[in-house]
């Protein structure tokens, strides 16, 4: 036979809860109890109503560029629900209502946006990074940190959160033959949300699914509806179940949407259409999850009303808290440099709002040697006093 | 003429030098229907179509990689990397291969091509936004590397980069894309890639900067009683010596602006070239105004990083104090 089928494969899509509120018992019977249903819920309205505050605190100048997560709640969720809590997290920008399951606080994510790095100084028993802006970059460092772990005797795994952008980039290709290759537990989870800034996924993958992207690297791959909560959990069990008993990476594509723009610096009316947006809008994963749990009495009115009621004080609060930090001190840049600041370094902060840079303040003609001793005397106070 | 702003005068040039010249294609992240996200290519889709203008995956290595290709092949690539921090992974094509190509062929193959990259803080932008690398690529022997201050020079010195025969990376301050409008002809000109421009003239001292900073030059030089002159680089490399040694031999003293940071910025070079240059006449140590040697922070303290008039005020009165 000249030819024969050297490989073949198939990609398997899951879906349970549909948008129209069909629900596979053979798949999602058991899988969430209820009480845990309804947490979930809770922190997808969460997520979303601090979403939309962070929007409006951008629009009133109070917060800078913010990419907004609207739409996208059940993927990262899904995943946080499944992993264990000290499975590393390793994210992107878009995947607030995984990290605040975790436990993130709120005002860390809010603090980075508003432009200040005191909000990526994530405490470590999160496990999870700091937000990514460079796309496709982190997943390498998802199966490092997880090499590190297996080499300390640990049993964690790692997932990892980029989209379907960033599967364009280099370094995704990278991340993914290392994992495969040297047999690095790392679940990759593909958000593929239709839209990279104005660039549609079809520019970035001209096959018909991002699953497939791990099929080239021997990896399990499969697709799910990113906006059904339980598609997610399913798909993230299973793939999670996979990695760690095997120790091998896998790959997992969740479909969902960018309902908002890329961020608040872009107007995404320019390049998609509404149409598109609205029928995205009906498959939204909060009220396909709300719906559910009313027509099995979980939920209901009174409860959604007490529900809003709770998470705009508690989001409030920590807008509060995000904007009742104290300001930086303005040479505060220099201090986390190095674990020792060079002495280099030190003179620039002492003395960078006092004469030039690079200058040795004793070749100063005397009248201005004064000025600088003094105005660095004050600066250095302050820096002592902050 | 047109009283225009950066955005706009880059937009003209863009849209005079494509219908001149047919082998020029622009390629990049989010350029085409959306115009890119600084608006710069708006409506040069619709205007030359997808052969000539379009969007590519998103990956920076693959943009200029591909580029390069495209310039080897014979047309005159302009590939816009969508903010100066992501041209990391475009590194590897940038200085590997499109600096070396023409010496290490012997000039059997060359890389036209004009590098477009919107550079610099000041515009309350996320981490990775704000940076300012010139020095990186002035440093890597083959590139040109440009840095217009104005819409004027904007428009003169990026024709000049699509007509260049070697790989141009065309920096654009984004702090000042719509900062203020000025005169710019419809008719075609060109400003020479490594010559420098006397913003203003003085006896005093003389400042050398580029980019945006060269309005903090200004703000400084009008809040001064000193007659100060003011050179603006306009292109880091190469670079115009002979301009900024002629001046510092009449003035005698000189301070050197620039955002990136201090260590190995290309204020060094400038600093080293006029120790050589105008010892003799030298009256003063030369002094620079830079960013620090820190990352540049997020946006609540980038103006405590940036080099502002009341820093440059501090140089030149320090330099004039010797």
């Amino acid at each position: 036979m000249p030819i024969t089928t050297a490989y073949e494969a198939k990609i398997e899509r899951i879906s349970i809860l549909d948008e129209k509120g069909n629900f596979d018992e053979k798949l999602g019977k058991g899988l969430i109890p209820d009480t845990d249903l309804v947490k979930l819920y809770e922190a997808m309205v969460s997520c979303r109503q601090l979403d939309q505050v962070a929007f409006r605190l951008q629009r009133s100048g109070r917060m800078g560029t913010y990419p907004q997560n609207m739409g996208q709640e059940a993927t990262s969720l899904g995943a946080s629900y499944v992993l264990r809590k000290d499975d590393w997290m390793v994210t992107c920008y878009r995947e607030n209502c995984g990290l605040f399951w975790r436990g993130v606080p709120k005002e860390a994510i809010l603090l980075h946006w508003m432009g200040d790095e005191r909000g990526n100084a994530m405490p470590k028993p999160h496990w999870v990074t700091p937000i990514y802006v460079p796309l496709g970059t982190q997943m390498l460092h998802a199966a490092g940190l997880t090499m590190a772990a297996r080499y300390k005797g640990e049993d964690k795994i790692a997932c990892t959160f980029f989209g379907d952008g960033a599967s364009s980039e280099g370094d995704f290709h990278e991340a993914c033959n290392f994992a495969s290759n040297l047999k690095i537990p790392v679940v990759f989870v593909c958000q593929n949300n239709f839209w990279a800034i104005s660039t549609p996924s079809k520019i970035n993958s001209a096959a018909p699914t991002f699953a497939q992207r791990g099929l080239s690297y021997g990896m399990p791959c499969l697709q799910c509806d990113g906006n059904d909560l339980f598609a997610t959990v399913y798909t993230m069990k299973k793939s999670v179940e996979y990695t760690r008993s095997t120790g091998l990476p896998c790959f997992v594509e969740m479909v969902t949407y960018r309902l908002g723009d890329h961020t608040t610096a872009d107007d995404a009316s320019r390049y998609r259409d509404k149409a598109e947006v609205d029928a995205w809008k009906n498959r939204d994963p909060i009220t396909r999850i709300r719906d559910y749990m009313t027509a099995r009495k979980l939920w209901d009115d009174a409860k959604e009303a007490a529900l809003l009621t709770k998470v705009e004080e508690e989001n409030a609060a920590a807008v509060a808290r995000a904007e009742g930090i104290d300001a930086p001190h303005r040479s505060d840049f220099f201090d986390s440099m190095y674990a020792e600041t060079p002495q280099d370094l030190v003179v620039q902060r002492e003395t960078m709002h006092t004469h030039s840079l690079g200058q040795d303040p004793s070749q100063l003609p005397p009248e201005a040697q004064e000025r600088a001793r003094q105005m660095a005397a004050e600066a250095a106070a302050a820096h002592a006093n902050h | 003429m047109a009283n225009l702003n950066l955005v706009q005068a880059i937009n003209l040039a863009l849209i005079q030098e494509m219908e001149k010249n047919p082998d020029i294609v622009l390629l990049g992240e989010d350029i085409g229907v959306n115009g890119g996200v600084f608006r710069v290519t708006e409506g040069l889709q619709k205007r030359f179509g997808e052969k000539r203008v379009f969007d590519t995956p998103l990956a920076e290595s693959g943009i200029i990689g591909l580029s390069i290709g495209l310039a080897m092949g014979g047309l005159h690539p302009v590939p816009e990397i969508q903010f100066e921090g992501f041209l990391g992974p475009a590194y590897d094509q940038i200085c590997s291969h499109a600096a070396r190509m023409r010496s290490r062929t012997r000039g059997a193959f060359t890389v036209p091509m004009t590098i477009r990259i919107p550079v610099g803080g000041g515009i309350h932008a996320p981490e990775l936004h704000s940076d300012s690398p010139e020095a990186i690529y002035a440093h890597t022997p083959g590139l040109k590397v440009v840095m217009p201050s104005s819409p004027y020079d904007a428009k003169g010195l990026l024709v000049a980069a699509l007509r260049d025969p070697d790989p141009v990376l065309y920096f654009e301050p984004k702090r000042i894309y719509r900062a203020f409008r000025e005169e710019v002809p419809e008719d075609e000109y060109t400003l020479p890639i490594g010559k420098a421009r006397t913003v203003c003239e003085g006896t005093d001292l003389t400042i050398v900067s580029w980019g945006a900073s060269v309005i903090q030059c200004m703000q400084a030089i009008e809040k001064s009683d000193k007659s100060i002159e003011l050179i603006d680089l306009r292109t880091i490399y190469p670079f115009d010596m002979d301009a900024v040694a002629e001046s510092v031999k009449k003035t005698g003293r000189c301070v050197v602006v620039h955002e990136a940071p201090l260590t190995c910025g290309f204020g060094s070079e400038i600093a080293a070239r006029i120790m050589e240059k105008c010892f003799l006449e030298l009256e003063a140590p030369v002094q620079r105004v830079a960013g620090f040697d820190t990352t540049m922070p997020y946006y609540k303290l980038e103006l405590d990083y940036l080099p502002d008039a009341n820093r440059v005020t501090r140089a030149i009165e320090d330099c004039l104090a010797y």
